[in-house]
């Protein structure tokens, strides 16, 4: 299972804005290791972050996003005690969901 | 409160119905995810390629698309890179990367009510231009802007 999204989710004028660090190494697929075998490729293809059951963004992604992906994004609406929920699926199947709560 | 429970096993139709809709593909179980992960664009070589296969090949250079990114990038690795778009109606930006080993770096799908700018971290193989394209009404609209790299992103 891999590690925790970290989720910062701060309602502020009317609207919320989003921070979310994701553990994931990101692997290209063009790197070698010791032995000169290539590494096979290891990244998050797609995200989706939802508030109150409404997709508030989502997002398809390819190899060039760096380790440990870092997100922002701002939606109208929200309030503070709510929760915002953050999953995403990799190239290899594996999945993650995370919930915070809105402060 | 159990009545309604009843009422909604009695209605043993609308499960098959469920089962039908999920078998077919038009009710997805999982969360919804944005559109389709596009294959071909994300394996294209360079920006033209990719343009093309996101069917935004005709994008018209804009300045109403604001990127922000270090002018130098001392490590490729991580460069923070924000885009945010002032173009009315905006549905989608993406990031793509000239002289990464693929172009297409990401596709944000935003939903009316999200504001049109995102923040993310990319690699950067080498020095190179940074291209935001963005969606508007069904139109492309693209800006791009160069970030030199110190230390290549790709393992080098």
């Amino acid at each position: 299972m891999p590690d925790p999204m970290r989720i910062r989710a701060t309602a502020k004028n009317g609207e919320v804005n989003v921070k979310v660090l994701m553990a994931h190494e990101m692997e290209t697929g063009q790197r070698k290791d010791a032995a000169g075998k290539p590494i096979p490729a290891h990244f998050i293809k797609q995200v989706t972050a939802t508030w109150q059951g409404k997709v508030v963004l989502s997002a398809n992604w390819g190899t060039a996003i760096a380790k440990n992906p870092f997100l922002e994004f701002t939606f109208k609406g929200g309030k503070k005690g709510e929760k915002i929920q953050v999953t995403w699926n990799d190239n290899k199947g594996e999945k993650r969901s995370d919930e915070a709560t809105i402060n | 409160m159990d009545q309604t429970r009843r009422d909604v096993l009695k209605a043993g139709g609308s499960a098959s119905l469920f089962a039908l809709l999920a078998a077919t593909g038009m009710l997805k179980p999982e969360a919804a995810f944005a559109s389709d992960w596009n294959q071909k664009a994300f394996e294209a070589k360079n920006i033209k390629d990719a343009l093309d296969a996101l069917g935004a090949g005709s994008a018209v250079s804009s300045g109403d698309i604001v990127i922000t990114a270090p002018e130098i990038a001392e490590n490729g690795a991580v460069v923070p890179i924000a885009a945010v778009s002032k173009i009315p109606g905006t549905e989608q930006i993406s990031i793509l990367i000239a002289k990464n080993p693929t172009a297409l770096a990401a596709s944000f799908d935003i939903p009316s009510g999200t504001d049109p700018a995102v923040s993310t971290r990319v690699k950067l193989a080498q020095t190179t231009d940074v291209s935001i394209l963005v969606k508007a009404q069904g139109k492309y609209y693209i800006t791009k802007k160069e970030i030199k790299v110190t230390i290549g992103g790709c393992g080098g």
